[in-house]
């Protein structure tokens, strides 16, 4: 995904993990590469657990965040999107993510930047999760898929598998989840490019045959993990 | 049963059309709008009736003539929609209908803004209606506590024939967690609502006389006898519902006493503490009226200070103040507005007052 296109955007069904996905990519490509860097937090669905919480965190890393008009501390219902989105699309030297929200509802956002998405220039990523009730079977994933792409006119070029139990995961959930979206690309016949997994688990869950992703679970912030 | 991920809005949602709910009225506000959009698509399915209504005030209403008529009846909201809802909960208060109310809570007062709340506690504890009503309120801590609670609280709404709400603030309802969802039950016949229902506006076809339910009492006397039965159930309930928890309360200098997410954060911030050498444990009531005074007499002698820790300017802190009953001094830390405090700032903020009161 590194030396791939430099538009990346993420689509995904509701709560499939996109946001995780999109930040880890955004500090992982932070790490991996000297290009300038930007994420476009395109979600216009979710009031909270959006990667322009991670701004700060984004920014320090090198990584350029674009949200609302009001740089990212616009807490109120109105979904806005800057204009300002569209200078990292336009930059021939900037590699971009976008965000986008959840279903083929949060996808049809990528409408109005169609233009910067010309086939061979991006990738449309699909983060297919098989833990989540309204995608727990291949044909309702591949639903999901038909109807990002009806919304968007563009076509999903990979598929990112993202099964998880956030604290309880273990390597299991993670191969269920490849052979999930393995058969989703067989549905499809759009390709599985990776398995997302903690970075924690990562040690156990590699050689199997597929290419795994480590997530770092910047979205959750540590006290969530906590109870009395 | 495996657990499944799901948000807090969802799961919510979810767990009321396997208690049984056969009736939601919704209007949209954040941060509960997943819970009206689930409703509208699952319970339908599930047999039940899903309707949009205009306002929250007029959900509330429908949802007490629902109620009335024996239905198991929900609704959901966030904060400035109770506020609306404040005068249909004091009538079905009056009028003894059961129903199940959901307060994904936020910043006030007004409108307010949209991220976590918990300044609503004297809303809820207390009632923005008018007269001489309680509510049980459990506030849960977790998406699967929340599921229980809610499931959990059809029954008691029907056994106090009362409203119960659920306290849940904004990140429990947007956050995502494994849930292990419970068994479905089956959606109430006409004739168990007449049999367990004997009071319910079911018509007259079956029975002598008619079912009236009403509000309206006129003689002063007639009125107090009806308060005063409806003060009987609230003892029980009293009795009977008072919920906490409670964590490394045996040598710790300080208590925290925090609910929801806030009593997460102050999970976290013990373990700060303990790492600095300073014990800490957390008294986290899950029922929020009845008050769970009982789980302050477990506070051991080491302790030399109580800090009520809230996403608001200080409410719970007066039920704090009179569970301890002066026997250690009371604190306040506090964030609201929407603002959710770090564990780190709760730790640094502790010490400061541990070090005021030494």
């Amino acid at each position: 995904m590194i030396s791939g296109p430099r538009k990346i955007a993420v689509t995904g069904h509701f709560g499939s993990g996109k946001t995780e996905f999109s930040v880890s990519l955004a500090f992982a490509m932070s790490r991996l590469c000297s290009d300038r860097l930007a994420i476009c937090d395109l979600d216009i669905e979710n009031p909270y657990f959006r990667s322009r919480e991670k701004q700060a965190a984004l920014e320090n890393a090198g990584v350029r965040v674009y949200s609302d008009p009001f740089n990212g501390r616009n807490g109120s219902e109105l979904q806005t999107i800057s204009a300002a989105v569209r200078a990292p699309l336009e930059d021939a030297g900037c590699r971009v993510i976008c965000d986008c929200g959840g279903d083929s509802v949060g996808a049809r956002v990528l409408n109005q930047f169609r233009k910067y998405f010309t086939p061979g220039d991006h990738r449309l990523l699909c983060v297919v999760n098989c833990g989540r009730p309204g995608t727990d079977t291949p044909e309702k994933a591949a639903a999901h898929i038909r109807a990002i792409e009806d919304a968007t006119g563009l076509s999903v070029t990979g598929l990112i598998s993202n099964n998880h139990l956030i604290r309880y995961t273990e390597p299991e959930h993670i191969f269920e989840g490849w052979e999930f979206t393995k058969e989703v690309e067989a549905i499809t016949g759009i390709p599985a490019l990776a398995a997302c997994c903690m970075e924690t688990l990562v040690h156990s869950v590699e050689g199997r045959g597929f290419d795994v992703f480590p997530i770092g679970m910047h979205m959750r912030d540590t006290y969530l993990d906590r109870e009395v | 049963m495996s657990k499944v991920l799901m948000k807090g809005n969802e799961a919510f949602a979810e767990a009321a059309i396997r208690a049984g709910c056969n009736c939601y009225f919704g209007y949209p506000i954040t941060p509960q709008n997943e819970i009206p959009e689930y409703m509208s698509h699952e319970l339908p399915k599930a047999g039940g009736s899903f309707v949009q209504a205009e306002s929250e005030l007029a959900a509330v209403n429908m949802a007490y003539g629902a109620a009335a008529a024996g239905g198991r009846a929900f609704i959901s909201t966030s904060s400035p929609g109770l506020a609306l809802m404040q005068e249909g909960l004091g009538f079905i208060c009056s009028t003894e209908v059961p129903l199940v109310v959901l307060n994904v809570s936020r910043g006030g007062p007004g409108v307010g803004g949209i991220q976590p709340g918990q300044a609503d506690y004297l809303q809820v504890t207390r009632g923005g209606y008018n007269g001489d009503a309680k509510t049980p309120v459990f506030a849960p801590a977790g998406i699967q506590e929340c599921v229980e609670l809610i499931y959990e609280a059809f029954d008691i709404a029907d056994k106090y024939r009362n409203p119960v709400i659920i306290f849940a603030d904004g990140m429990m309802g947007q956050m995502m967690e494994p849930v292990e969802l419970p068994e479905k039950k089956p959606l109430i016949s006409a004739e168990q609502i007449r049999t367990q229902k004997p009071w319910a506006i079911t018509g007259t076809d079956h029975h002598d006389g008619r079912n009236v339910v009403y509000s309206l009492r006129l003689q002063p006397d007639v009125l107090e006898a009806h308060v005063e039965h409806m003060f009987e159930k609230y003892a029980k309930a009293e009795r009977e519902l008072a919920r906490y928890k409670t964590s490394n309360l045996d040598d710790a200098e300080i208590v925290f006493v925090a609910f929801g997410t806030m009593s997460r954060l102050c999970a976290e911030a013990v373990e700060l503490l303990e790492a600095q050498g300073i014990k800490a444990g957390v008294i986290r009531p899950i029922s929020l009226w009845p008050f769970p005074d009982a789980a302050f007499d477990e506070i051991g002698d080491k302790t030399k200070l109580v800090i009520s820790t809230e996403l608001s300017m200080g409410q719970m802190v007066f039920d704090v103040k009179a569970a301890v009953n002066g026997r250690w001094p009371v604190g306040l830390i506090n964030r609201t507005g929407g603002v959710v405090p770090s564990s780190v700032e709760i730790a640094e903020r502790a010490k400061k007052l541990l070090e005021e009161v030494k």
